[in-house]
């Protein structure tokens, strides 16, 4: 039987949507060989979490309750404990900034192989197959493992789990040993605030490394105009300086959801298109048709931006 | 204090490829500097301007062929670099995280640096753990997917995680340490000609596995790469086709009937 321990992921006393895809990521591993799914909490206000993640699928939920926030020194020590405890085969994790904070010290302290940002899970009980992309999303790879392992799940790949669960809710006393926590997290901050707010826009003209040179930014800035558009980015457009950090849309920016979102030069990795992926209507214009862009565009156009763009803002002067 | 950089060559693909097994064919490959280790390469540089670091040792895992990324690293100002290759791993698919702990923590306890800088992931397989996965393994603190450092480190580093959606953690971490570069934490340089030129007189340290007590088993992969594909659209994607006037005429229509476009 393939047990599943699976971590659920919250901030600033919020739990994120992740932490119910995982119960159905893990419910589906564990439900190929009839195993149980174990939900770990971590840090917080563990009963209140707990009764939250306490849905269908769910067979028991385990609370450590040690500290307000999320600190991978106390994550990976109630995870090994716990994992000691229970001996599942998989210890599933979320492929979240944090989930990649502590997911590799698990691993690493139990002796395990890791998986990471998987898209695709199966097991018959030893061998686990794992679905993840290569080159930003150009290919798709199996991966196969023997025995047990820690994989972590890439966010919005698998439903969330509904309903009320009747999990058995426990305390875990896992011992932390303070002396080997090493850091400290001392506060948070927003920051992109400014001017613009990118997700009150109905129409964006995004731009990406395409446009090779901050020069060439007046080509998109034009066209924005010409329709009475705002102008967004991709991050390395950010990263370079070139446009502020509230003009950048993905997990680490903004997400937006205009009625068109016209990508420029954009690839659509995994974690732009986290963040514009509810757009009404998706344009793209690259010259890579087997960008990942192209799988969540409904209409391309497969052209260098040079030509594209120029043409397209003189149809509205 | 001394600074390990991580640096790996990583494989490009080209827009048009094909797939040979479980491997892109060679000849639509690439190969270029990670972009999230230039970043961890252009911090460490910066401490040592200011006076912070007194060394930066680069380390890469990777054959011959990838000297010219090396001395890229070395043009940016890094002192001197390691690099691991052996016969054994000239024939593995994937060196998956665990192969890379082991090699990289035999180089990090040699080097006995105080700070470790990686880039968060690397851009071709982008397993975005081993930072993390090197740290645990030798008792070092970490953090990951840092894209900002304080530059007076004494026994700590205060740094900013980049947490989802525009949110930063504020983290006090004991060195020594590994920290995880994110892109956008400063902004990497040009290699200048007189960079280019010192590079070449840089050491370059060779080493294999027995050279660095690491054994071959420890390095064989537990994950299998059973298949590899392109993936399968999700959208009908309608393709306009033609000029750029006529494309770009078709996107105008279709602004227009939806109007949002004057
Ligand atoms: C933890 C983490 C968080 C991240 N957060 C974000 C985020 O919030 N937002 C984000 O965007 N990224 C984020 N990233 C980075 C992300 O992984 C990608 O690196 C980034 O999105 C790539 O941007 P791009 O598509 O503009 O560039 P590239 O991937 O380099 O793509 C450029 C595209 O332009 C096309 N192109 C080139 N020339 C032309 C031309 N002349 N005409 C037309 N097309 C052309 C190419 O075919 C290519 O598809 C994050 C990464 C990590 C690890």
């Amino acid at each position: 039987m393939t047990d599943v321990l699976a971590v659920t992921d919250h901030r600033r006393g919020e739990l994120r949507d992740v932490s119910y895809e995982i119960i159905t990521a893990g419910r589906q591993l564990a439900d190929e060989t009839g195993g149980d799914l174990h939900l770990a909490v971590v840090s917080g206000t563990v009963d209140d979490f707990a009764e939250k993640v306490n849905r269908e699928g769910v067979d028991a939920i385990h609370t450590v309750d040690y500290g307000e926030e999320f600190n991978h020194d106390v994550y990976t020590q109630a995870i090994t404990q716990l994992y000691d405890d229970l001996a599942p085969q998989y210890v599933l994790a979320p492929n979240s900034v944090n989930g990649l904070d502590y997911a590799p010290a698990v691993a690493t302290e139990l002796d395990l192989p890791i998986v990471t940002d998987t898209i695709g899970l199966e097991t018959d009980g030893d061998t686990l197959i794992a679905t993840r992309e290569m080159y930003g999303g150009k290919v798709e790879t199996t991966n196969e493992l023997e025995g047990p392992a820690v994989a972590t799940i890439r966010s919005a790949e698998w439903p969330q789990a509904e309903g009320t669960g009747d999990a058995s809710i426990e305390t875990f006393d896992a011992t932390i040993d303070e002396d080997a926590i090493g850091s400290t997290v001392n506060g948070f901050e927003e920051v992109g605030g400014g001017d613009v707010d990118i997700s009150e826009a109905d129409v964006l003209v995004s731009v990406g490394r395409g446009i090779e040179e901050e020069d060439n930014l007046p080509l998109i800035e034009e066209l924005a105009d010409a329709l009475g558009a705002t102008v967004s980015s991709s991050r390395p457009i950010v990263d370079n300086g070139w446009l502020p950090k509230n003009r950048q849309v993905g997990q680490s920016g903004k997400v937006v959801t205009p009625d068109v979102y016209i990508a420029i030069g954009i690839s659509g990795a995994v974690q732009h298109v986290a963040g514009m992926k509810g757009s009404d209507t998706i344009v793209a214009i690259n010259t890579d048709p087997n960008a990942p862009i192209m799988d969540i565009a409904d209409y391309a156009i497969v052209d260098d931006l040079f030509d594209v763009v120029p043409a397209l803002t003189e149809e509205f002067q | 204090m001394k600074i390990l950089v991580t640096v790996k060559e990583v494989a490009t693909v080209e827009d048009e490829f094909e797939i040979e097994g479980t491997a892109i064919a060679e000849q639509y490959l690439g190969a270029d500097l990670n972009e999230w280790d230039d970043y961890a390469i252009e911090e460490a540089v910066q401490l040592q301007e200011e006076g912070v670091a007194d060394e930066v040792v680069t380390v890469t895992i990777g054959p011959e062929e990838c000297e010219q990324t090396i001395r890229q690293a070395l043009a940016k100002g890094a002192d001197r670099a390691v690099r691991v290759w052996d016969d054994s791993l000239e024939d593995v698919d994937l060196l998956d995280v665990g192969a890379k702990t082991e090699i990289l923590s035999a180089v990090v306890e040699e080097e006995d640096p105080d700070l470790v800088l990686t880039g968060v992931q690397s851009g071709d397989d982008s397993w975005g753990a081993t930072g993390v996965s090197v740290a645990e393994n030798l008792g070092y603190q970490w953090g990951a997917v840092v894209n900002h450092l304080e530059h007076d480190l004494e026994d700590a580093a205060s740094v900013r995680r980049e947490l989802e959606g525009g949110v930063e953690e504020l983290t006090e971490i004991e060195l020594p340490a590994v920290l995880t570069i994110q892109t956008g934490i400063n902004e990497p340089r040009y290699a200048s000609l007189r960079g280019i030129r010192q590079a070449q007189r840089k050491e370059l340290d060779v080493k294999a596995l027995a050279d660095l007590d690491v054994d071959e088993s420890a390095i064989e992969s537990e994950l299998e790469l059973s298949d590899m594909y392109e993936p399968e659209s999700e959208s009908d994607v309608t393709t306009w086709e033609g000029s750029a006037e006529e494309t770009a005429g078709e996107l105008a229509e279709l602004l227009r009937d939806k109007g949002v476009a004057p």
